[in-house]
This record gives structure tokens, sequence and C-alpha cells, in this order.
């Protein structure tokens, strides 16, 4: 039985083949599961593929970075450290710092465009490792961070940083910061699953995330602030990543710094990823 | 196939859920046979897609039971989710990637390897008439291409119970009629599909059993006779030339159709709802009472025999119509 169409532009729509679809049904073994690690890896190779047919979302780790290092270098530099050129040997790890950590919140509204557009559903429906659709977003994002880093570093080489650490250090550091970012989007994913709009979870973004990356050392040394803003500052998790990241670019080994970020890191996933979950398993 | 000692792929016992003052679903009893199409039929609000979510384990129930081939949708949600396909506008495919992407990447996550998720895939967007879209975005596909590879995506592994959550909704005639052959394909390859629809003459068309929702509660079920049977088996309708015959046109019609006959507010239009009568077609009826009118010298300009709408089905279940529903 087969039947020919044509779609509303007028163009041809093949028919739909009964007999081989028939053929294709009778199969009905399924594979055996698939592993946690390789379910994940796939929903990562979705968000690769997002990528590669949406570049314009290469903006926010590319264009927005740059920016930031040009304006804080530029705006701040002579007046904090003499020139922008020694005030880059300072800002540029916290400034990166700033700027992975900043766009781990596009992870919330992905996660929530994806809702609305009703794909969520079909995965959440497939027999698999339950976290591998979060996972997969956080690893396509792990992406996103790298380039923005690789970014950052061309161009603060260019205008003159000279890491202590040379190429050990700055590796150390970006895999610190990466690490650290993976956790934290936890926070994200489950603001995306909580809140209803987009819109809703890019605003509570940005109340979280401006407050949490400004009220740090990413700028300037704690101690000419007052009192109660060093005790905020100094115990800022975003303050002892950029302690730590800077430490490792200059070829030091903050060991304290690291164990902190760390510290941090497994603290956001164990407290968001099970409420990430919980959601998921709810909504 | 897969055959449960009860025979029954889906079955729940006044299965409730809530939202917030809302009961969406309020004491759902479905049993669905397995290797058949049930069809749920309701109108917009009516509970469909709340129950059907329930089934598919995306909701979790706020009271009552359900068993996907006796498996509990909760304490065993893994094993349906194994058993289920679903299809419905909020389970759709990732309109970024292409026809062939979606369908790899599904084939991925229920275990096929890279070159069988990839041969499959390839196999389906022929079989479903996709494979010169195979390389283009799904939000450039038409509403006809859109649903074909929404079931594609669903058959990926041939599952055992396959939910289609109102699959034509939104579509023309002609690709309606496709998404018809699909389903039928697929029952008759000994899936059991469980159909939700705003449509009677799609569960006709498709089910042998229906059940009709109403504000979350079944309020009719059994098969498509059945179900017929208690409202009628449709409406005639009539326009005559001459005003002034319509008192006699109306005496004629209510012996002939030995029906309730109604006058319209146009004066030369009538309406007889037909009562559903084992071995005597509605059609051969509406014939007969038109050759009493022509006997009777009574000029009919316009006749049409109509099946019982939804609407109708409602009005009569319920005595309210489907409109009443999208404001609840």
């Amino acid at each position: 039985m087969t039947t020919v169409t044509s779609t509303e532009d007028g163009k041809e729509l093949a028919p739909v083949r009964t007999e081989s679809l028939a053929a294709l049904l009778v199969t009905r073994e399924r594979p055996p599961r698939p592993s946690s690690l390789s379910t994940s890896l796939t929903f990562g190779w979705r968000a690769i593929l997002k990528i590669k047919h949406v570049p314009e979302q290469l903006f926010d780790v590319t264009a927005f970075p740059i920016m930031n290092l040009l304006m804080f270098t530029y705006l701040f530099g002579g007046a904090l450290a003499g020139s922008p050129s020694e005030y880059i040997q300072f800002v540029l790890p916290g400034i990166l710092v700033m700027s992975v950590v900043m766009i781990t919140m596009y992870t919330g509204v992905s996660v929530n465009i994806d809702i609305e557009k009703g794909v969520f559903d079909r995965f959440r429906s497939l027999p698999i490792w339950r976290p591998s659709a979060m996972v997969g977003y956080l690893l396509g994002d792990a992406l996103r961070y790298t380039i923005a880093s690789a970014v950052m570093l061309t161009v603060g080489l260019a205008l003159g940083y000279r890491p202590g650490g040379g190429i050990g250090g700055v590796l150390a550091g970006i895999a610190l910061l990466l690490v650290f970012s993976f956790a934290f989007s936890w926070i994200w994913t489950m603001f995306g699953l909580m809140l209803r709009t987009e819109k809703s979870v890019m605003s509570v973004s940005m109340m979280v995330i401006f407050p949490l990356t400004f009220l740090s050392n990413v700028f300037v040394d704690p101690r000419t602030m007052p009192g109660w803003l060093q005790a905020f500052v100094n115990n800022s998790p975003i303050t002892h990543l950029a302690a730590a990241v800077r430490g490792l670019m200059a070829g030091d080994w903050p060991a304290g710094e690291v164990a902190w970020s760390l510290g941090w890191a497994g603290l956001f996933l164990l407290v968001f990823g099970p409420v990430t979950m919980r959601l998921y398993n709810r909504k | 196939m897969s055959t449960q000692a009860s025979g029954l792929a889906v079955e729940t016992a006044g299965l409730v859920k809530t939202f917030g003052e809302t009961r969406a679903v309020d004491g759902v009893d479905l049993a669905v046979p397995a290797g058949t199409v049930y069809g749920v039929l309701g109108p917009n609000g009516a509970g469909k897609t709340t129950t059907v979510k329930m089934l598919a384990t995306l909701l979790r129930p706020d009271g009552g039971e359900a068993h996907v081939f006796g498996h509990d949708v909760v304490r065993e949600a893994d094993e349906v989710r194994g058993r289920v396909s679903l299809t419905g506008q909020y389970a759709s495919v990732d309109e970024d990637l292409t026809g062939t992407e979606n369908l790899v990447l599904l084939g991925r996550l229920l275990g096929h390897g890279k070159k069988a998720a990839r041969h499959r895939a390839g196999q389906l967007l022929e079989t479903f008439g996709l494979t010169d879209a195979a390389a283009k975005q799904v939000k450039h596909y038409s509403g006809g291409m859109r649903r074909r590879i929404d079931i594609a995506a669903s058959i990926l592994s041939t599952p055992d119970l396959l939910f289609l959550d109102e699959p034509t909704t939104g579509l023309d005639p002609r690709s309606r009629n496709q998404v018809w052959d699909i389903v039928r394909a697929v029952v008759a390859q000994g899936t059991t599909v469980l159909l939700t629809t705003q449509y009677l003459d799609e569960a006709d068309q498709l089910a042998s059993r229906i059940a009709v929702i109403d504000k979350g509660r079944v309020i009719a079920e059994g098969t498509k006779g059945e179900l017929k049977a208690s409202v009628g088996a449709g409406s005639v309708h009539l326009r005559l030339r001459d005003p002034d015959q319509r008192a006699e046109a109306h005496q004629v019609l209510r012996t002939a159709l030995a029906a309730e006959v109604q006058l319209e507010p146009d004066p030369v239009a009538l309406t007889a709802r037909l009562a559903a009568e084992p071995g005597d077609g509605a059609a051969d009826r509406a014939a007969r009472a038109l050759a009493e009118l022509s006997r009777a010298g009574i000029t009919v300009d316009n006749f049409s025999l109509g099946q019982p709408s939804l609407d109708e089905v409602f009005l009569a279940l319920t005595g309210h119509d489907t409109k009443d529903e999208v404001a609840a």
C-alpha cells in the first residue's frame, strides 16, 4: 500500500513504504543496554552537532571573553597596576575564570529550551542511565569552555601576558577551571529544570553570577576592601579558584587554593547534582 | 511478541494526577489488550496527555496504579521504558539536528553500534520517504514530514507498546491518511498502539476499542460498535426548496426514520438524529426516508448524512459539548 502526497510548498513528498516498514519492524530484539559512559558521550556528541549547526552560539565563548579581557585590562590597568601590560599578568587568569564561570549559565538556558521545544521527554522516556542527558550537556559545554580559554589565552599572549608556569602551568590552570565549571554547572541544570521560561533562567543566573564573580579577587587584591566585604570575598569559591588558577599559571603550586577549589566543586556536585536529578525524574 | 499472562499491554486502576487544585486525571481505569490499537478519545484538557505521560513514566501518578506489560510504572520504570516508545508534541526530535543525526543519536542511545545505528537510520528515512530531507535540519520540515520523523524515531527499536499522543492534530487530510497507514503497519507487526485523539473518525479508523475521557474520567469504554450504538448512528441534515412543506416533511421523516426530528432556525432546514440499529445501516434508512419524501411530493434541495461527530458523542455522553472543556 503506497500513497503519494505533497507538502504545503507543492514539492512531492515521497510515499511511505509500508512493506519495507513491516520488514523493519520484524526484528524485535533490542541491542544490549548501553553503558552510562556511552550514553553520556552520545549526548555530548549531540551538543557538538548543535554547535556545528548553530555556530552563532560560539559568540558567547569568543567575542564575549575577548571583550572582557580588553575592557578590563585597558580600563583598570593604568590605575591599578601602573600599566595595562603589568596588570594583565595579574588579571588574565582572573578574567579567564570569570568569563568561563559566567558562560556556564547558558547550560541552564539550553536545558530549558530543550524542554520547551519538546525533545526532552523523548530522552526521559529512554531506558538509559538517568543523568546522562545532563552530563551530555556539560560535556558539550566543556568543549565551549576550552574554546573560550584558548581564545582568551591567545589574545592575552598577544597583549603581553607571559605565564611563568609555561605550558604545563597554563594547562593545569585550565584543567582545574574546567573541573570546577563542570561541577558548578549543576546549579544551572537545576534552574533550567525548575524555572518555567528561558528568560527567568537567564535573569536568575545573572543575579547569582554577577555578584559572585565581581565580589572576588579577580580584579583587585581583597586587602583593599572593607572588612565585611573581605569576609565574603576571601571565602568565595571564585576567589579560591582564581587564586589557584593564577598560581598554577604563574608556575607556583598553590596546594591550599587548589584543594579549596576542588572542595567547592565537590560540594556543588554533591548538592546540586542530586537536586537536578530529582527534578529531572519528577518533572 | 510479548504476551503477558493477562494479555494486557496496559492496566490501570484508579489512576490520579493532580496539578494544584485541578484533578487532571481523576481515577482512570484502562485495560488495553496487547496487539491492538486502543483509542483514547477526548477533547483538549480531558486528561489524555497526562494519562499517557504517566504510562510512559514521565509523570508520577498521585494515586492509583498503572502497569505496562505487568511492570509497575513507578517501581519498575526502567523495565517499562525498555518496552515502550512515545511520540507526542512534547516528545519529539531535536529541531537543530538533521533527520539522519536525530535517528542516529536515538539509535546510539538505545544501544545500537555506530554502524548499526547509521544503517537503521538510513532504512527508516527511506521507508518514510525522507531520504531527500535526511541531511536537512528538522526545523525546515513540513508538518507531515515532521510527524513522520517523530514516528520513525519511536520505532528505532521496535517497541512492544507505542504511545501516539494526538499524532495527526494539525495535519492536512493527506498526511493524516499516511500516518494512519503507518499505524496500521506497526500494529500488524504485533506492536500494541495506544492512540489519543480528538477525532472520532480517527479512533473509528484505527482503534478496536475506545475509551472516551472527559474531565479526567473515563465516561464510556467499549468496542467501536458499542460506543457508536450508545450515541446513535449519525445525523441526517435536509434542506427543502419550499419552507411551506417543512411541517409535512417533519411528519414524513418522523415516521420513516422513527427518530427525533428537529426544526432548525433556517426555515427550510431539518435535522434528524438516527438511533443505531444493528443490521440496518443509517444510509439505507436515510435513503428510504428520501424516497418517502419524494413520494409525498416534497422537493429536497440538499441532503447530507453525517457520522456522529465528537461533539455529538460528548453531548450524548455528558450533556455538554467539547468547547466547555477548553476553559476547564
